[in-house]
C-alpha cells in the first residue's frame, strides 16, 4: 500500500499533467525516495493510482536506469564508466571499490551499507574520474581519496 | 573579447541571483521585446543572428521557431522546453550554464516561448544534476514572485508557466521526440517524423526543444542585435560557444570562446597543451558521437562548417582528446559499450547491431581477433549508418568507428597480428 504521502505527492505532480498516466516517472521516483527501490506490490499500487495497468507501469520502470527494480544498499555508488573517466583510470578506482568492498558493478554489500552501479557521463568530464554516492558528486576521485569519501556514509 | 554567457560566471561562486541577474542587466531584453516586438519580429531577429542550435545538429533557431503554427487557430497549449539532458560522453557545458547563470535561461526560455507563443514551458533536466536542480528550483520560484512567470507577464497579455522535470536516466531522453515520451511518462523512444515536434510535440500540441545552451544566447541577441551576434565569431557561424576539453591535458575545463577558434589554441592554449610524457593521439572535437580527427587537423576552426569540411562534427564542442598511452581499440570499445547500453531498443539495427559491435571490438582488444572482424565493423559501419535507423544514436555511434579504424587501421591490424593489446 502506499502511503498518504505518496500518494499525495503523486497526486501533486499528476495535477500538472493533461492526464494522471503521464506522471507515471515522477510516481516511480516518489516510491523509490520512500523505499529505496520499486518492489512488484508498488509497481501495482502504482498502476492503480494513476488507472493503468502494471504491466504498463513495469514497462516504463524497467525503461529507465535510476528506477532499481531490485532491492539496493543504505547508500547507491554510481561510478562514471564513460570516455573522458576511462581515459583519467575510472577502472583504477573501480579495482580499488571491488577490494574494499568485497562487490562488483550490480552488487550489494553483504552488510547492505552499498551498492555498486556503473553510470554513464557524470557530465564532470574535466575533473574525471567521478562519483556520486546518494546524488553527491565527487570529482578528480583517486585511490587515496576514496577512503575518505566511503567513511561518510555508514 | 566578448563572453556575453559567462562573463557574469565565476568558478567557485554561488549561482547568480534574482537581484544579481537584473543588476547586471538582466530581464531587460524581456521588457524591451514585450513591449516593442511581436512574436515574429523576435523569430525574425533570431533567424537573422545565425544561431544555430548548441545541442549538436546545429540547426538554425529562428527558422525552426518559424515552423510553429501561430495566429489564433493555432493549436493550444504550445509548448517550450530547455533540453537540459547533456549526458553525451564528454560533455559538461550546459552544467557550467545552469549552475552558474539560471535566469539568464529562464530569460532565454520567456523570450523564446513568447516568440512562438507558448503558454507552458518544462526544464527537462538530466537526474545527475541535483546541484542544478536546487538552483533551477530556486530561480523559478524567484521569477514568479518577480513576475516574469505567471500570468499576463508585466502586462503584456502573455502568460508562461515553467516546470522543472528532472528525469530517471538514459542518454535516449536527450534526443528531442524521445525526451517529449518521457516528459509524457513514457519509455524514451523516438517518434517517427514528420510530424515534426513543432508542429505535433508533447501532448500533440506545437512544442519547441532547444538546448540550454542556445536559450541562452536569446537575450544577448535581443540586446545587442543580429549583427553584434554575428561579429561575436571568427566565423560564419554567429556567436560564442562554450568549448570544453577533457583527457590528460594540464588544465582540463570549459571556455567561452568565439565561435571558429582552432583546435590548436583549445587544446595547447586554454587546456593547457598535452601532460607531461603523453602525444596527442586523436579528439573526438563534439562528444562520444562525432568522429575522430587527428593532429593533422589542428588548425581547423571549430564551426559547423569547418569540423564538416574535414570529416567530423562541432556536435556539443566539447572534446575528448586520446593521447598515445591510451590504446584507441580499448576507447572506442568503451565508446561502443556506451551507445549499446543506452540504445532504446526500438529498431533492430541498433539494437542487434550495436551489441555486436562491442563485442567484437572486445576480442579484439582481448587478443582473440582475426582479421575478418576489422571487415566486420566495417560493414556495420554501413549498416547502423545515416537512414537505417530510426534515430541518429545509431549513426552517431558509427562514427568514433569508422574514423577510429580510418586513423588508427594500424592499431586493430597489431591487436590481431600480435593475439595482444600493445599498450
Ligand atoms: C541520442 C541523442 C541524444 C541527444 N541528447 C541531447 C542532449 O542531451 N541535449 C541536447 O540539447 N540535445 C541532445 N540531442 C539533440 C536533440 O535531439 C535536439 O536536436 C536538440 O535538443 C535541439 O536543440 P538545438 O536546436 O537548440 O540544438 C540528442 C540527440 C540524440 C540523437
Ligand atoms: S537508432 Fe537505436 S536508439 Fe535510435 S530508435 Fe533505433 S534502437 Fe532506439
Ligand atoms: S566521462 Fe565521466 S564524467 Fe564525463
Amino acid at each position: 500500500m502506499l502511503s498518504n504521502e505518496e500518494i499525495q505527492d503523486i497526486d501533486h505532480e499528476a495535477a500538472k499533467l493533461p492526464y494522471k498516466k503521464a506522471a507515471v516517472i515522477e510516481a516511480l521516483k516518489i516510491v523509490q525516495q520512500h523505499r529505496g527501490w520499486i518492489n512488484d506490490e508498488s509497481v501495482s499500487d502504482i498502476a492503480e493510482c494513476l488507472e493503468m495497468s502494471a504491466a504498463e507501469v513495469d514497462s516504463v520502470a524497467t525503461f529507465y536506469n535510476l528506477i532499481f527494480r531490485s532491492p539496493v544498499g543504505r547508500h547507491v555508488i554510481l561510478l562514471c564508466d564513460s570516455i573522458s573517466c576511462y581515459v583519467m583510470g575510472y577502472k583504477n578506482i573501480y579495482e580499488a571499490l571491488q577490494q574494499k568492498l568485497k562487490i562488483k558493478f550490480g552488487e550489494t554489500t553483504a552488510d547492505q551499507r552499498f551498492t555498486l552501479l556503473p553510470n554513464a557521463c557524470l557530465g564532470c568530464c574535466d575533473h574525471a574520474p567521478a562519483l556520486i554516492i546518494n546524488g553527491e558528486l565527487y570529482t578528480d576521485i583517486s585511490i587515496e581519496t576514496l577512503d575518505d569519501i566511503l567513511l561518510k556514509y555508514t | 573579447m566578448e563572453r556575453p554567457l559567462t562573463k557574469n560566471i565565476h568558478a567557485g561562486r554561488q549561482p547568480l541571483s534574482l537581484k544579481e541577474y537584473t543588476t547586471t542587466g538582466g530581464y531587460t531584453a524581456l521588457q524591451q521585446v514585450l513591449k516593442n516586438n511581436t512574436p515574429q519580429e523576435v523569430q525574425q531577429l533570431v533567424q537573422k543572428s545565425n544561431l544555430k542550435g548548441r545541442g549538436g545538429a546545429g540547426f538554425n533557431t529562428g527558422m525552426k521557431w518559424s515552423f510553429v503554427p501561430m495566429g489564433a487557430d493555432a493549436p493550444r497549449p504550445k509548448y517550450l522546453i530547455a533540453n537540459a539532458d547533456e549526458m553525451e560522453p564528454g560533455t559538461f557545458k550546459d552544467r557550467l550554464l545552469l549552475e552558474g547563470n539560471p535566469h539568464q535561461l529562464l530569460e532565454g526560455m520567456i523570450i523564446a516561448a513568447y516568440a512562438i507563443q507558448a503558454n507552458i514551458s518544462y526544464i527537462f533536466l538530466r537526474w545527475a544534476y541535483k546541484k542544478a536542480a536546487r538552483v533551477l528550483e530556486q530561480s523559478i520560484h524567484e521569477a514568479y514572485e518577480a513576475g516574469w512567470l505567471g500570468q499576463n507577464i508585466l502586462g503584456s497579455g502573455f502568460s508562461l508557466n515553467m516546470h522543472l522535470h528532472t528525469g530517471a536516466g538514459r542518454y535516449m531522453c536527450g534526443e528531442e521526440t524521445a525526451l517529449l515520451n518521457a516528459l509524457e511518462g513514457k519509455r524514451a523512444t523516438p517518434r517517427a517524423k514528420p510530424p515534426f515536434p513543432q508542429v505535433s510535440g508533447l501532448f500533440g500540441k506545437p512544442t519547441i526543444v532547444n538546448n540550454v545552451e542556445t536559450l541562452c544566447c536569446v537575450p544577448h541577441i535581443v540586446n545587442n542585435g543580429a549583427e553584434w551576434f554575428q561579429s561575436l565569431s571568427y566565423s560564419e557561424d554567429s556567436g560564442t560557444k562554450i568549448y570544453g576539453v577533457s583527457g590528460k591535458v594540464n588544465n582540463p575545463g570549459a571556455w567561452e570562446l568565439p565561435m571558429g577558434v582552432t583546435m590548436r589554441e583549445l587544446i595547447e592554449e586554454h587546456a593547457g597543451g598535452m601532460k607531461k610524457g603523453y602525444r596527442l593521439k586523436g579528439v573526438l572535437p563534439g562528444g562520444a558521437s562525432t568522429d575522430f580527427l587527428t593532429e593533422q587537423h589542428l588548425d581547423i576552426k571549430m564551426d559547423f562548417k569547418s569540423v564538416a569540411a574535414a570529416g567530423s562534427r562541432l556536435g556539443t564542442a566539447t572534446m575528448v582528446v586520446m593521447d598515445d598511452a591510451t590504446c584507441p581499440v580499448g576507447f572506442v570499445h568503451n565508446l561502443q559499450h556506451f551507445f549499446a547500453q543506452e540504445s532504446c531498443g526500438w529498431c533492430t539495427p541498433c539494437r542487434e547491431g550495436l551489441p555486436w559491435v562491442e563485442k567484437i571490438l572486445l576480442t579484439i582488444e582481448k587478443g582473440e581477433g582475426k582479421q575478418e572482424d576489422i571487415e566486420l565493423l566495417q560493414m556495420h559501419t554501413q549498416l547502423l549508418g545515416p537512414g537505417n535507423t530510426f534515430c541518429a544514436l545509431a549513426p552517431g555511434a558509427m562514427e568514433p568507428l569508422q574514423s577510429a579504424i580510418k586513423y588508427f587501421r594500424e592499431d586493430f591490424d597489431r591487436h590481431i597480428r600480435e593475439q595482444k593489446c600493445p599498450y
